[in-house]
């Protein structure tokens, strides 16, 4: 993407916390990221890590309570998400911001037809009436690769198979030509040759429709393929973000080192065993006073356990969030 | 799904045999005399004498197969013959079901009682299912709030408090207090203009509300609990994801995936409503089906009760089919085949 193009999605300094009996889990801390237009981001991780508490935050679809945003901006088209009123931010719901979630068998409501489902959005914030709903509805499942689509319209979602079904949920998310849209793991409930189809498929659709689309997932190999910049998450934080080939050269954080040695590789030797990163991702009980990654860090230092290394700029739109690669330390964390 | 329907009702037909069968051999086993309620004054040999003339000297399986004849082939055709009013098959010397302690036959009796029952059981029902669901829907809604702290504990009340306490207690209450209410309800009314309107009503208040608290309690539980294993889902999510208001998540998305369970518990539980309430009804003196059936008990009336028990397995069969036929439309996911 060409530098200096503006930004769709402006989030700075994101906090959400769950509240839960054993106290707070602070999910995402001081998460600041930005989205250019017709851009794609992927967003890497491990479980637990916030990508998606992340992004759910981005429009308020996290049930409360438990969950609460305690803080941060998120600006859209200069308004902030997080202040304005419900009904505004419905209207950018589904509209202008489009979402497909993970598991395309439990996403679509069993009782409905698939038409209906689709008809909604349209209906809402198009105003169509149903008959012109309906056309505009078959015209975005054939978009999306479903044959005999005005047909289709008429069955219910286990009629459908989990590749059919996610063709679907995107048609949703890009019923009403969304700015962004935001893809919360769309492949991993897939199987492979499902999602290559669906990956296919997004690029195709990005290309004529222009959307910037944040993509979550854990599966580096898709973001390879995939996206423009990739920022990688742990325990609730940015710990690094760069362009894709940059990250994938030149990684500078310890914890995106580990996950790029996980990957296996096809053509390697078959006796090498697989590298993983030894212990478990950090429970989030309190506000970050430290390093999340230190305890499974390689190289960790004695700062890494008193001081939480803010994001640090190493190259043109690299920054890695390690007190390694910030040496000098000169600005205070925030 | 007519397949299907059809292949159901195949099936009860062996089934309601059976199951009248078994009320016959529990009613001829039971140590019952329909002439235990006559004077002492009557000598043995004459109690003997109505005994024979009520058919009792016969074996049990005559008197079993004479009761089949009677209800599955006569009282059927004598329906038939009032309806269009005619004679088919000498009807002059059709044996009804009749009963052993008024000696009427007992269908008529049956039909004079029901509309009591349906009114205020019947009644009671529909206003404990309009009440039950909203606050069923509030409840999950909004779990663990004031609303649903009240909602549970009045379910809590409904289902341990008897019928036998809440009736009085709303007579002493509204009747004998207040006045506001008449303590016996008049099955001589008849409803002809709005003053007789409104003594119906009035006289139907305290039972309907007694019976309407136990079954709000029962189906608003079963409705929040639907409710909650619905909000949780990944749907509900998309469909706010949509942009729907949230009137439109929740009555439309929501709703109608929590009824799926409940209408089914509500289809179960109508033949109840046919039933009567037993100790409602005696408790308002309401001379419904419930109170017919606690006479007959009383009386050793076998030909009603077994009639009446008969009909209330027929109404279970039945519902029961209704159930499932109701489950397999509302969820586009059933199919019977």
């Amino acid at each position: 993407m060409p530098d200096g193009a503006s930004k769709v999605l402006d989030v700075q300094n994101l906090n959400t916390i769950f509240q839960t009996r054993s106290g707070e889990i602070h999910a995402v801390n001081n998460v600041s990221f930005d989205l250019e237009e017709g851009e794609l981001l992927g967003v890497v991780g491990e479980s637990g890590s916030g990508k998606s508490v992340t992004m759910m935050s981005l429009i308020r679809l996290l049930p409360s309570p438990p969950a609460e945003i305690r803080a941060g901006k998120v600006m859209f088209d200069g308004l902030d998400l997080l202040k304005i009123d419900d009904d505004k931010l419905r209207d950018i719901r589904g509209a202008r911001i489009g979402f497909i979630f993970q598991d395309p068998m439990t996403s679509l409501n069993p009782v409905f037809t698939v038409g209906f489902q689709l008809r909604e959005p349209l209906m809402r914030h198009m105003g169509l009436n149903k008959k012109q709903a309906n056309k505009r509805a078959a015209e975005l499942l054939e978009m999306v690769g479903i044959p005999a689509a005005s047909a289709r319209l008429k069955d219910y979602p286990h009629q459908f198979s989990g590749g059919m079904r996610q063709r679907v949920m995107i048609a949703i998310a890009l019923a009403c030509d969304p700015e962004v849209l935001i893809a919360d793991e769309p492949t991993t409930a897939l199987d492979v040759t499902i999602q290559a189809q669906i990956l296919e498929l997004i690029k195709e659709l990005r290309q004529k429709l222009g959307m910037a689309i944040i993509w979550i997932t854990h599966d580096l190999g898709v973001i390879a393929g995939i996206a423009d910049r990739v920022m990688v998450m742990y325990g609730g934080q940015v710990v690094e973000e760069a362009p894709v080939r940059e990250l994938f050269k030149n990684p500078q954080h310890p914890y995106t080192k580990a996950l790029l040695k996980t990957v296996p590789h096809v053509r390697g030797e078959r006796a090498e065993r697989l590298e993983v990163i030894e212990g478990q991702p950090p429970i989030l009980g309190g506000a970050p006073t430290a390093c999340p990654f230190r305890e499974r860090c390689p190289v960790a230092i004695d700062i890494c356990a008193r001081e939480n290394p803010a994001l640090h700029v190493t190259g043109p739109r690299h920054a890695a969030a390690c007190h390694l690669v910030a040496p000098a330390r000169e600005e205070a964390h925030v | 799904m007519l397949n299907y329907t059809l292949r159901r009702l195949m099936f009860s037909v062996p089934v309601l045999l059976f199951i009248s069968f078994i009320i016959f051999l529990i009613l001829d086993l039971a140590p019952s005399d329909p002439t235990g309620n006559l004077p002492l004054t009557i000598p043995p040999e004459v109690r003997e004498k109505i005994r024979t003339s009520l058919g009792l000297d016969a074996p049990m399986w005559v008197r079993y197969l004479l009761w089949c004849k009677q209800f599955f082939i006569n009282e059927p055709l004598n329906i038939w013959d009032q309806w269009r009013g005619t004679c088919s098959f000498n009807c002059e010397d059709r044996l009804r079901v009749v009963s052993y302690v008024t000696r009427s036959p007992v269908v008529d009796l049956i039909v004079e009682r029901m509309p009591q029952t349906l009114w205020v059981v019947g009644m009671s029902y529909v206003v404990g299912i309009l009440i039950a669901i909203p606050i069923g829907v509030i409840s999950a809604y909004k779990q663990y709030s004031v609303f649903d702290q009240a909602g549970t504990f009045i379910s809590m009340v409904g289902f341990s408090v008897p019928p036998f306490f809440s009736g009085v207690l709303v007579i002493v209450i509204f009747s004998v207090q207040l006045g506001w209410f008449p303590s016996i309800y008049d099955t001589t009314l008849e409803v002809v203009d709005w003053e007789t309107f409104k003594m119906q009503v009035k006289q139907m208040i305290m039972p309907v509300m007694v019976l309407a608290l136990q079954t709000t309690a029962q189906i608003s539980r079963f409705m929040r609990a639907s409710m909650l294993d619905n909000l949780n889902q990944d749907y509900v999510r998309t469909a706010r994801a949509k942009g729907l208001k949230e009137s439109v998540v929740l009555l439309v998305h929501v709703l109608r995936n929590s009824l799926i369970p409940v209408v089914t518990v509500i289809a179960l539980g109508v033949p109840a409503v046919f039933g009567g309430a037993i100790i409602t009804e005696q408790v308002f003196k309401v001379n419904g089906i419930g109170q017919l059936l606690i006479i007959g008990i009383q009386g050793g009336d076998a030909p009603l009760v077994q009639t009446l028990t008969f009909i209330f397995a027929v109404m279970i069969v039945f519902a029961n089919l209704i159930a499932d036929i109701l489950y397999g439309i509302l969820d586009p996911r059933i199919r019977y085949d």
